[in-house]
């Protein structure tokens, strides 16, 4: 095993605690705080999945991944939090315990799905595939077992990092455009997502997912 | 049978209370006290072995029984935990199992004690501590079968005596997950901060402190004593798991006792810059912990 591939895995577990403190953690600042770290996390990845030494529009996009979901995103968001009443995430549908239990067996389970796929390139790690079916899973999984609707804009943004980390893994034959393309859609759905739940926020008083249902009348 | 192999257990029982008197004086240093003395446990264990014991009307031949199970038991595990390179006493496949297990028998036997005097009180702290350790046995168990099973060896000796430079290479990072949820279970199990706090006396805050109210003298002092124990060999596996060793098998002790050391002192930052835990949020750390055990399963099993 050599060392980059080592390196390589020390990120991408990284990457997994990540996504176990998102699902056990009820404060929406901290996962805020863990949303920027994958984000940083995730432009050390792009870096690492090429062999030798990374091209210049690989510096470059890492940068903007570094720059987008590091920093500009988490600023958006936790200026939106400031703005809610809420600080946690109460009476979530599944709870952080069970999130925590379930969330090792996803991953093996994702680890088996990975083993059946066979990859066209040579990943630079075994654990790229897998790790990018559980982030969206747990993206998927925020979405659907919180209530708050800022909650539900982290789950997206997971969601993202995960199919983010599978571009990673194909990152050397896939062009910059499409990549600063992704990244852009992302930009704007955080932003208009973050407006959004501000009117919510002021026109309802709360932004609890389940009692917008009601407005269908 | 060589004679080396004896040094651990030694080193074990005559250093093990000095965690106490380091964990105190790093609690006084972040808190600008001079502290006590270091060597402080050791006058408090030579003060109760020279008093006699106060019995309650209502307990049995299981209170007082329970003090001795419990240090025997300890003193039974020293013999299984290698350490700084050399083996322990006893290696056999599967004794991970044993060393988890005498832990068992001895918490078995604090809850019928604690039970043993009548009072509910004793009663609380017993359930607490059972429901706790429920949890941190299979992050415990779990994480050691990830290193057992990157070692190929099913005894703490082949597992613990090998961490060297080439082992850290491979599985560097399946090592620190195991270590950081061992440091979790290592925490939990000394009921030392963030799960318990050994200076409180408060009815609704204790775990480990209100099961042994009711023991005095030689009793008490037996099941401190232990508890240190419990807490060398405990620190002697975490660091088992963490620190290399070179093969010079005196560079080697000298690395794993200062280790343990260190630890102790961690432990005292850890106390010092954390608050307890609500006692409703300890299960989720002890969770977490299992969840790094897992995770580091699955990742040498994969």
């Amino acid at each position: 095993m050599s060392f980059m591939t080592n390196l390589v895995d020390t990120v991408i577990i990284l990457f997994i605690l990540t996504n176990f403190m998102l699902l056990g953690s009820s404060s929406l600042r901290r996962c805020i705080r863990v949303i920027a770290l994958q984000g940083i996390l995730l432009g050390i990845l792009a870096i690492l999945m090429e062999n030798g030494t990374p091209t210049i529009h690989l510096i470059l996009l890492s940068a903007a991944i570094i720059c987008l979901k590091g920093i500009i995103f988490p600023f958006l968001l936790i200026r939106t939090l400031r703005d809610l009443n809420v600080q946690h995430e109460v009476e979530p549908f599944v709870g952080y315990g069970t999130s925590l239990v379930l969330s090792p067996l996803v991953l093996v389970v994702c680890i088996w799905l990975g083993s059946q796929l066979s990859l066209p390139m040579g990943v630079t790690s075994s654990l790229v595939a897998p790790v990018a079916f559980f982030t969206i899973t747990c993206g998927l999984f925020l979405i659907v077992s919180r209530k708050k609707a800022l909650t539900q804009v982290l789950g997206y943004l997971v969601l993202e990092n995960g199919i983010y980390v599978f571009g990673a893994s194909i990152a050397t034959i896939q062009p910059v455009l499409v990549e600063l393309g992704i990244l852009l859609d992302a930009f704007v759905a955080v932003f208009v997502m973050g407006i959004a739940i501000y009117h919510i926020n002021r026109e309802f008083e709360h932004t609890d997912v389940d009692r917008l249902n009601r407005l269908k009348g | 049978m060589h004679i080396e192999k004896i040094i651990n257990p030694l080193l074990s029982l005559v250093l093990a209370p000095l965690l106490f008197g380091i964990i105190n004086r790093t609690k006084a240093l972040f808190a600008g006290r001079t502290g006590q003395p270091l060597l402080q446990s050791y006058y408090d264990l030579w003060k109760l072995f020279r008093k006699g014991a106060v019995y309650s009307k209502t307990t049995s031949w299981v209170f007082r029984l329970g003090p001795i199970v419990g240090l025997s038991v300890v003193i039974a595990a020293t013999a299984l935990v290698p350490s700084g390179g050399l083996p322990a006493i006893i290696a056999f496949d599967g004794d991970v199992i044993l060393f988890a297990y005498l832990f068992g028998l001895m918490r078995f036997f604090t809850v019928l004690t604690a039970l043993d005097t009548g009072s509910s009180f004793e009663g609380m702290g017993a359930s607490r501590e059972v429901m706790f350790s429920a949890l941190t046995e299979p992050a415990f168990l779990v994480g050691l079968a990830a290193i057992s099973k990157q070692t190929h060896s099913l005894s703490l000796t082949g597992m613990l005596a090998v961490a060297d430079t080439a082992l850290w290479s491979h599985i560097g990072p399946v090592q620190l997950l195991v270590a950081f949820s061992v440091f979790i279970v290592f925490l939990a199990e000394n009921s030392r901060m963030p799960v318990d706090d050994p200076n409180t006396h408060l009815e609704l805050t204790m775990i480990h402190e209100v099961m042994v109210l009711d023991n005095s003298g030689a009793d008490l002092g037996f099941i401190t004593y232990a508890a240190a124990i419990k807490m060398w060999l405990l620190s002697t596996v975490l660091v088992g798991i963490l620190v290399p060793h070179n093969g010079n098998a005196w560079i080697d002790i000298s690395t794993a006792v200062a280790a343990v050391f260190i630890l102790a002192v961690l432990v005292g930052v850890v106390e010092s810059s954390m608050a307890r835990l609500k006692l409703l949020h300890v299960p989720q750390i002890l969770l977490i912990a299992n969840a790094l055990s897992i995770l580091a399963l699955i990742l040498v099993l994969r």
